[in-house]
């Protein structure tokens, strides 16, 4: 049996200072745990060891991007035609849209304009990949291959085509680490598209699910109502689909709703990501809405300045 | 006839690779069902060849796992030492126990080491992973006989070809 000679070296093996020693590293854990819990001190230690494990990283992602890439160059020419056919059809069809866009966002400036606010303008933005690196699988987090290198910074939001994703929580310099607006411990500020409904959706640990756990029981809420950012807080740019919403129960006795929305990005798909540079002066706006929204201290209300961006949001 | 010589960083080729194994993209469904690599290895290696593999490469491999895993740092590293531990202080006595009770100490220390982890998860203010953690303590008992083959054979040969591993 293959138990029969281990460790074949005949005197037995005596170490006797690994008590000790054991000792010493766990206090050591415990210090670098306490550390790291308290206002992230560690940053750049762990920046320095993420950058050391990234050939790791990059080691695990290789078989799946070979398996992509395979996938690529092995698509046939009809594959190929057919593929290209569909995409000629959605260009136009975006196209098309845009036309319309173009008219709104001018409506929209001189619109801003009147209210005497300044003009939107897109963000920069920067396409990344996720590495096929599963973290601690009992928490929604990606690792991306864009870095501070890139000029990533924590909090930048993260979109792919069809709504909000998550954001940067941990940047390092080759990789970055994004919580999806799935995990537990995500919160984000939205607005029902339909009636301008403030409110905050909040993570379930589940990919297909996010609760609205704070509308009071009379809140004008539908089946199908679609969720956009609606910007407050200042992570997430304000107008970017989140979800819909696809269940409301109520129990009495309870003074809020049961809300499940499903969110548009499709979690759980997604290989490449959008990271967007809101606006230079979006934060400060935030700022504003958020104080203004939140709390609203007299002397701000006589004011024009930050009255105007929540103007919108009080019509409701 | 001594292996004293033999050299190690084979040895921590395998300890990496358990690091990756627990990084390796798994569809969502079987997270409950992927085996806690590198707890295994690090039972394994410190029971077989203590010369090696010590408390202070467990101490490594654990900090390597939180930053792979995103997790606190320090979290594995805690885990890991301790069941490095106890696994380097019973050594003589759990390698010539017959297969079934060496699978069940196996268990034991990989109940341990998850419980530490959730303990620790739980100080933290992080949400309780729920049963996942438990079920995959019971893959890793029952994958432990087959994994013990296959390293068995590895150890064999880093040992016998002495300092000159091919």
């Amino acid at each position: 049996m293959a138990l029969s000679r281990p460790d074949s070296d005949q005197r037995t093996f005596r170490n006797t200072g690994y008590g000790l020693r054991t000792v010493m590293l766990c206090i050591l854990s415990v210090a670098i745990m306490a550390l790291d819990h308290n206002n992230e001190h560690l940053k750049s230690i762990r920046s320095v060891l993420s950058a050391a494990v990234h050939p790791i990283r990059l080691l695990i992602d290789a078989p799946l991007s070979l398996g992509h890439w395979i996938g690529d160059n092995a698509a046939t020419r009809s594959e190929l035609l057919d593929e290209n056919h569909r995409l000629k059809k959605k260009n136009l069809i975006l196209n098309a849209r845009l036309q319309r866009l173009v008219a709104l966002e001018a409506e929209n400036t001189r619109l801003r304009a009147l209210l005497d606010s300044t003009a939107k303008v897109n963000g920069r933005v920067l396409i990344a990949e996720i590495l096929s690196v599963d973290m601690n699988p009992f928490r929604h987090r990606i690792t991306i291959n864009k870095g501070s290198k890139d000029g990533i910074y924590v909090g930048q939001a993260l979109i792919d085509a069809d709504g909000i994703i998550g954001q940067v929580v941990r940047n390092q310099f080759f990789s970055a680490e994004a919580l999806l607006i799935t995990d537990v411990d995500h919160a984000l500020p939205v607005e029902i598209v339909r009636n301008r409904l403030r409110t905050i959706a909040v993570g379930t640990g589940d990919l297909e699910r996010l609760s609205l756990p704070f509308l009071p029981r009379n809140a004008d809420v539908v089946d199908g109502d679609r969720l956009v950012t609606s910007g407050l807080g200042g992570t997430f740019p304000p107008g970017y689909p989140v979800g819909t919403i696809h269940e409301i129960s109520s129990d009495s006795g309870e003074p809020f709703l049961n809300v499940s929305a499903t969110p548009a990005a499709a979690l759980n798909r997604i290989r490449e990501v959008l990271l967007i540079w809101p606006e230079p002066d979006s934060a400060q706006r935030a700022a504003d809405e958020d104080s203004a929204g939140a709390a609203r201290p007299p002397e701000e209300a006589g004011t024009i300045a930050p009255q105007k961006n929540t103007a919108a949001g009080d019509l409701q | 006839m001594s292996h004293a010589g033999s050299p190690r960083w084979p040895v921590w080729l395998v300890l990496l690779a358990s690091a990756a194994l627990v990084s390796l993209p798994l569809p969502d469904s079987f997270t409950p069902f992927r085996p806690p690599w590198a707890a295994i290895a690090i039972i394994y290696w410190i029971m077989m060849w203590p010369r090696a593999v010590g408390i202070g490469s467990a101490w490594i491999l654990g900090l390597l796992l939180d930053i792979l895993q995103g997790d606190l740092l320090g979290q594995n590293a805690f885990s890991l030492s301790v069941i490095g531990y106890l696994t380097m202080r019973f050594h003589l006595q759990i390698r010539i126990f017959p297969l079934w009770q060496l699978t069940m100490t196996v268990f034991a220390l990989l109940a341990i080491n998850a419980f530490i982890l959730f303990w620790i998860d739980g100080v933290a203010g992080h949400p309780s992973a729920g049963f996942a953690r438990w079920t995959q303590v019971i893959t890793g008992g029952i994958l432990w006989p087959p994994v013990m083959t296959i390293m068995d054979r590895i150890r064999e040969r880093l040992q016998r070809h002495g300092p000159t591993f091919p």
